[in-house]
């Protein structure tokens, strides 16, 4: 061991120590094919829905925005087409999220990374921006080369326009980000007038300046460095879980061929390197799967292409799991199991999370009560010998009309209800406004019951259309003095 | 040592490890991303930012007080004259408003009721409690038992100048000490508090010798029926509410002795703005009346009040 470090030590010589390690920028050249396809595919569709989304009309009534999805943060609801949300209801945010979380599972233990290659924002604004690089700078060697040239005019305004045209989307980003948050229409003409709020103002700076930072440098550092689901992503992964696999047993071992050699006793590899060339996150497939892989396809289209022009069958590096490596070298058939257990209690949860939040909107009613005891008295004797017990009642309209409600209770024989507050409330009248929240201090007035506290539910009516919320209370006595 | 000096290599990745070891592993020492590091250098410049504009060092006198001059109280003083600046235009249009027109405006009530709340909170609720269940002497507001009255106008007197609470304007009357002062005998006052303690369960026995004695000695203030007078302040003593307590010990000792609770005033103490929001408030507590000719915010007093049994 010692003699090893020795040996080692020889033959490198004692680097000055660094306390980082230098990012080696990487230069993807540009590539064609079936993925390079669906990529541009999968990033015209997201970023059209992204960019569009809040731009979509819902007609809901005057008390509530037309817009489709909306997050209205100052009047505390969400609204997302047919489904509005309330703080109180948070939790099907919460299921939405569980959902989207076991479906990315779902999807890697079948697919394996091809969220991260094809739909993350970080690859869509990141491969975004690299195009906009190709496009002013030229491929990857010209971008190479111009990094190192020295400030010439032509490098300046190339880089100038870059980042210009980086800005430009970054801008456009936060732009969309805060439409979201905002009745479009409304801001847009706002940001028009250079008459925005602060905090949108914020927001659309911040956001501008992350995209910028993040798509234009952080790139795959994001992926390799920041991201938690690129690192426990492959904790969803099992054998039969779809990888970018380079075919060893096919393509070793690898050599330059010149056209006409004879392709006995070598692999089908010709080591172009147009693999490593086109990898957005910088690696080399051959070595095997790597935690930076975000499994986007490029280097299977790459690696197609140069097998097409040297007449070899495609798919040296390809889409496969670990299960048909081993299948090919027993000699057995390729496969692709899609019900495994895994992806069956994928399933199983999936189902039941969409059943939860499908039912709980379903049956949502349009109004909900709530009741709460007074504690401070619990129970007030009355000049009449009658008991009173106070309630705040709160009751919430989440109809896009006003609505009268009439309370009433059950389980006291003989009672009054009671109201304090201003003018001349009844609590078989009891108005709510459209799209709102009314809390009432009510007292019922009962003769002292039998048993203390006595359970009590509280009913509300709607009286145009005779739906009713109940809500549990207690009655209490005390001691009859 | 000189072994230990050694750094020690991976076999397999060439890296030098840190030298610590877990059960067998090991950890190597990689370098840090750049981009990791350079954010760790400007959290501690961000952090020397703070040194300078907030307090930060102890020093004999406290800490350093920093450029900004900040502290807690101040931020609490300037909150203070923000709620102030809020609740301008809110008070203006209080001040401005009879009873009658707040006891029927949702925003005007509302603005009473929470202003009355936190006042009673810092005013009321040592004798009154913090809910205004009140105790043994000091009533409580929650019932429909006013012994001057549960109209907001009554309330309002009330609150305003107190009862013998020494103000010019006070509400006063007094319940003699038929023992102490020789006005009546001790037999005859056991017989009338035996009848007192009984009326509300048992109502007017008109042959006894108590109601007898009543009649005499008590009627002048509580009615012939017992069932008090607002005018006086005398309490209703039909209703098993006491203000002093129920038992025959009790009310002997409230005959013998006599009783004469104060009530403070408030004018001049508090501002009439706090003193109308208080007096809304405790009479949204539950037993609030409606006042006379008024449609609105209370419930009508009951004329007649059938027995609990």
């Amino acid at each position: 061991m010692a003699a090893a470090n020795e040996n080692q030590k020889a033959q490198q010589p004692a680097k000055p120590s660094r306390f980082f390690a230098k990012r080696e920028k990487v230069y993807p050249r540009s590539v064609k094919g079936r993925y390079r396809t669906l990529k541009w595919a999968a990033m015209v569709v997201t970023l059209a829905i992204y960019y569009l989304a809040p731009l979509i009309r819902w007609d809901r009534g005057p008390s509530a925005p037309d817009q489709a999805i909306l997050i209205d943060l100052p009047h505390r609801r969400a609204y997302w087409f047919l489904i509005e949300i309330w703080p109180q209801e948070v939790y099907y945010l919460t299921a939405i999220l569980i959902f989207a979380a076991i479906a990315l599972f779902f999807v890697t233990s079948l697919l394996g990374r091809v969220w991260c290659g094809y739909f993350c924002p970080q690859t869509v604004w990141t491969d975004l921006f690299y195009a906009v690089e190709n496009w002013i700078q030229g491929d990857r060697n010209a971008r190479a080369r111009l990094d190192k040239a020295p400030w010439t005019f032509t490098k300046i305004w190339k880089k100038l326009a870059t980042h210009a045209v980086w800005l430009l989307i970054a801008l456009a980003t936060a732009g969309a980000f805060v439409f979201y948050f905002n009745d479009a229409p409304t801001l847009w003409r706002q940001i028009f007038a250079l008459d925005v709020s602060p905090t949108v103002l914020w927001f659309m700076a911040g956001l501008t300046g992350s995209t910028y930072l993040m798509a234009g440098f952080a790139r795959e550092q994001v992926c390799t460095y920041m991201c938690p689901y690129a690192r426990f992503q492959s904790a969803m992964f099992d054998k039969n879980t779809m990888i970018i696999g380079y075919d060893a047993d096919r393509g070793e071992p690898r050599g330059k061929h010149k056209k006409g050699d004879s392709w006995e006793g070598r692999g089908h590899c010709i080591d172009c390197t147009a693999c490593v060339q086109v990898c957005p996150v910088g690696i080399d497939i051959r070595e095997g799967l790597q935690m930076e892989c975000i499994a986007c396809g490029l280097c299977v289209d790459a690696c197609n292409d140069v097998m097409d022009k040297i007449d070899l069958p495609r798919g040296l590096i390809r889409y496969d799991t670990e299960q048909n490596v081993e299948n090919r070298r027993a000699g057995k058939p390729e496969e692709m199991k899609v019900f495994r257990p895994r992806s069956l209690y994928y399933t199983v949860v999936l189902v039941l999370i969409a059943g939860l939040v499908l039912y709980g909107q379903m049956t949502r009613k349009p109004f909900e009560l709530h009741a709460l005891h007074s504690r401070n008295p619990l129970y007030v004797r009355l000049s009449d010998g009658q008991i009173s017990n106070g309630y705040e009642i709160k009751i919430l309209n989440k109809t896009h009309s006003d609505a009268v409600y009439s309370l009433s209770l059950d389980g006291l024989q003989d009672y009054t209800i009671e109201m304090r507050g201003a003018g001349d409330l009844q609590a078989d009248r009891l108005h709510v406004g459209a799209d709102r929240v009314a809390s009432f201090h009510i007292f019922v007035h009962a003769l002292p019951q039998a048993r203390t506290p006595a359970d009590i539910r509280f009913a509300l009516k709607d009286a145009a259309t005779g739906e009713t919320a109940t809500y549990g209370s207690m009655f209490i006595s005390g001691d009859g003095q | 040592m000189s072994e230990n000096d050694k750094k020690e290599i991976d076999q397999v990745s060439g890296i030098e490890t840190t030298g610590h070891e877990w059960d067998g592993l090991k950890e190597l020492n990689n370098p840090l991303p750049r981009w990791w590091l350079w954010v760790f250098y400007v959290t501690i410049v961000w952090s020397i930012g703070y040194w300078v504009v907030f307090p930060a060092w102890p020093v004999p006198s406290g800490a350093t007080k920093g450029t900004a001059e900040w502290t807690q109280f101040s931020r609490l003083e300037k909150s203070q004259q923000d709620i102030a600046v809020l609740q301008a235009g809110y008070i203006e249009n209080f001040k401005a408003a009879p009873f009658d027109r707040i006891m029927n405006d949702e925003q005007l009530y509302a603005f009473a009721t929470a202003g009355g709340a936190a006042a009673f909170k810092d005013n009321c609720a040592t004798c009154h409690g913090t809910g205004g269940a009140g105790g043994r002497g000091y009533p409580n507001l929650n019932d429909d038992d006013w012994i001057w009255g549960g109209t907001i106008e009554d309330i309002h007197q009330t609150l305003e100048f107190g009862a013998r609470s020494g103000h010019p304007e006070t509400r006063v009357s007094a319940m003699p000490a038929f023992g102490k002062d020789g006005l009546m005998s001790r037999e005859d006052i056991a017989t009338v508090v035996d009848y007192v303690a009984n009326l509300p369960r048992q109502g007017h026995d008109l042959s006894s010798k108590g109601y007898d004695l009543f009649q005499k000695n008590c009627a002048s203030c509580h009615g012939t029926e017992a069932k008090g007078n607002r005018e006086f302040g005398a309490p209703n003593l039909t209703d098993g509410i006491w203000l002093y307590g129920g038992s025959k010990d009790t009310i002997y000792k409230t005959v013998y002795n006599g009783r004469s609770g104060v009530m403070p005033y408030w004018s001049g103490r508090l501002d009439d703005n706090t003193i109308r929001q208080l007096a809304v408030y405790v009479h949204s507590l539950g037993g609030g009346e409606k006042s006379e000719g008024t449609e609105n915010g209370g419930s009508q007093r009951k004329p007649e009040s059938p027995a609990a049994r």
